[in-house]
């Protein structure tokens, strides 16, 4: 049985996608989606105890023994996006019990639990194969789902932004597909560690550069990275609620992992790195991404549009410590993914909070409001904290993690850009205060109390920044065993 | 080069059209259009990968000696599969903004949304450079 779990891990919230439809009812599909996730992350807690215990794994799917067959690894290096996905997807889950109904009429939020099951079988999927293609093929499955997801918005803006995403991201998968192609005309195999392996011989093949560029655009995309990161502000922002916090926590982080994994297991360093100049290329991207989004995100009237902008930048953040290539770096690089992961959860759930009691989070419609709901507020401004990285939030940690590994690597110009963009990061959380406590109120009428199993989750998020602020050990070894993972040669 | 490797340089020629379509036009299905342009040149390159000179369909018999190599065209029948689910998602999409703002050009749906009150943000904010004098909340 235990043999079976990473199969399972993506098996059953794939099983319980169309049963979700078929129940034809908002609660069964809402059951089914908690189901599916909390398998997925009890799964998950199974997986990572084995890894630590006896070291990676693989499973053949079907009993086809590699390379011919498909694989399936788990090793230090999926273990922690494994985790950050299905626990997010609890927490979404949890979440949005009440809050999917706030913004969809019943039929609406069955689909949406259905869409919603897709794309975790699609991150997990992709998160946890060993073979290229089919990472290709989980990654449309949960690219699909999400256009779904996001056309959903409550504004008709948000088909536009959907239509956006979708030519944009599938533009992305493309070139992940010819990267895919010329890798496989070069070394004959699309299995990953065979991949890695083969391509030692292949050295200096002119087909095998342009695979990897293409690869690493491709992905560009999907990570959002700066500059093509066009589709992610609309998407979140305007997406209903509770995918925003799915999505801004989970799908960007995933694109990342299957791009670190795909330069330092695949192609290798060696190639990636120091026959091309990808390493230069990205830290430079990275510190526009950071310095942009957040400089972007000071100038936005929508909380939301505002939390995707500063989306971006932390973007910028993760790849900065990723593209150093060092151990720190990746290290730092994952630590930031756990850590945002959860920081923007809390403050997209903050934002469905304000969205429940005000039906809106423009910020002109916030204004006085801090008095008023002291605790929404403050959830919004601990978050906050987390983004701009100041102790004792994880933000602090991971972002700590990250100037050590560039004062390593003397990348002086990049921390530069680092304290210019955390400087921004407070003027736009420092707006939200503006905003809350020094304005006079807006004449509300009525503000109904959120449902507490809302309240609850964000809490719980909130919380947990502040935990990973404080004892750190839990992210910081997960991080760090998927940078040796990563670095240790051999897919 | 170019005579023994024409297959790929039309290939990728195919490809590069169908990006420029979805890049240069406003008009949604025809970026749709230019979409599977795209997607069907990476689709042959694919199955380019897999002819062997001489080879014969991969289908045993004992009169043939070469096969094609049949991997290719089994991973592109996926793709193909993949590329057909985008589109059916990407026209359902362009249907629904069809119904909603009766137009499928992309710059008239902004203008639209733009002086539709009901839709809240302003266009600049979409696109980054929104803020609160477009916005009017400096109550």
């Amino acid at each position: 049985m235990t043999a079976q779990l990473p199969a399972l891990q993506v098996a059953i919230p794939l099983i319980c996608a169309p049963l979700c439809v078929v129940g034809r009812s908002r609660r069964f599909a809402w059951w089914l989606f908690l189901l599916a996730a909390l398998a997925s992350l009890a799964i998950s807690v199974l997986l990572a105890l084995r890894v630590s215990r006896e070291g990676a794994f693989s499973y053949q799917m079907g009993g086809w023994t590699a390379p011919a067959g498909i694989e399936w690894v788990v090793a230090g290096y999926n273990v922690p996006i494994l985790l950050v996905v299905s626990a997010i997807a609890v927490a979404v889950a949890v979440y949005g019990y009440r809050a999917a109904g706030l913004e969809l009429d019943d039929w609406h939020t069955t689909l949406l639990y259905t869409f919603l099951c897709l794309t975790l079988t699609g991150l997990l999927g992709l998160t946890i194969t060993g073979d290229i293609f089919n990472a290709f093929v989980f990654l449309e499955i949960s690219s699909l789902s999400t256009y779904a997801l996001v056309a959903m918005g409550r504004r008709r803006r948000a088909l536009l932004s959907s239509f956006r995403y979708l030519v944009i991201g599938t533009v992305g998968a493309t070139f992940f597909v010819i990267g895919i192609g010329l890798a496989y005309a070069v070394t004959g195999t699309l299995n990953m560690a065979d991949l890695a392996a083969r391509v030692g011989a292949a050295e200096g093949n002119r087909a095998l550069y342009a695979a990897v560029v293409f690869m690493v655009v491709g992905l560009g995309v999907k990570v959002a990275l700066v500059p093509l990161h066009a589709w992610l502000p609309g998407a979140y922002a305007e997406a209903p609620n509770v995918v925003s916090m799915f999505l801004a926590a989970t799908s960007t982080k995933v694109a990342i992992y299957i791009l670190t994994r795909v330069m330092f297991t695949v192609f290798g360093t060696a190639l990636v790195f120091t026959a091309l100049p990808t390493g230069q290329v990205l830290l430079v991207l990275a510190s526009a991404a950071m310095i942009l989004g957040s400089a972007v995100a000071c100038f936005q009237g929508d909380l939301k549009y505002l939390l995707a902008w500063s989306s971006v930048a932390q973007i910028g953040y993760i790849m900065a410590g990723i593209s150093l290539a060092t151990a720190a770096g990746v290290s730092a690089g994952y630590l930031h993914i756990i850590n945002h992961a959860i920081t923007k959860a809390a403050m997209f759930a903050a934002a469905g909070l304000l969205l429940a009691r005000l039906g809106s989070v423009q910020l002109g419609a916030l204004a006085g409001l801090g008095r008023r709901m002291p605790w929404t507020f403050g959830a919004i401004v601990v978050a906050g904290v987390g983004l701009i990285g100041l102790p004792p939030t994880a933000g602090f940690v991971s972002k700590w993690a990250l100037v050590t590994a560039l004062v390593e690597q003397r990348q002086w110009l990049v921390i530069a850009a680092m304290l210019v963009s955390s400087l921004l990061a407070m003027v736009y959380v420092g707006r939200l205060v503006e905003v809350a406590w020094f304005r006079d109120p807006a004449p509300v009428t009525e503000t109904a109390s959120p449902p507490k199993g809302m309240v609850a989750v964000t809490w719980v998020l909130v919380l947990l920044t502040i935990w990973f602020g404080i004892d750190a050990s839990l992210p910081a070894s997960l991080a760090d065993s998927a940078a040796q993972a990563l670095l240790g040669g051999g897919g | 080069m170019i005579a023994t490797h024409y297959v790929y340089w039309v290939l990728f020629a195919i490809m590069m059209i169908g990006l420029y379509v979805v890049i240069s036009h406003g008009n949604l299905l025809k970026k749709l259009i230019g979409l599977s342009i795209f997607q069907v040149g990476v689709f042959l390159f694919y199955i380019s990968l897999g002819k062997v000179r001489g080879g014969s369909a991969p289908i045993i018999s004992p009169t043939v000696q070469t096969y094609s190599h049949p991997l290719p065209q089994v991973l592109i029948l996926t793709a193909i599969v993949v590329g057909v689910a985008t589109l059916a998602v990407g026209l359902g999409l362009a249907v629904r903004i069809f119904e909603t703002y009766g137009t499928v050009e992309e710059d008239e749906v902004i203008t639209r949304s733009a002086t539709d009150p009901a839709d809240g943000v302003p266009e600049d904010s979409l696109n980054g450079g929104g803020g609160d004098a477009a916005q009017g909340d400096e109550a």
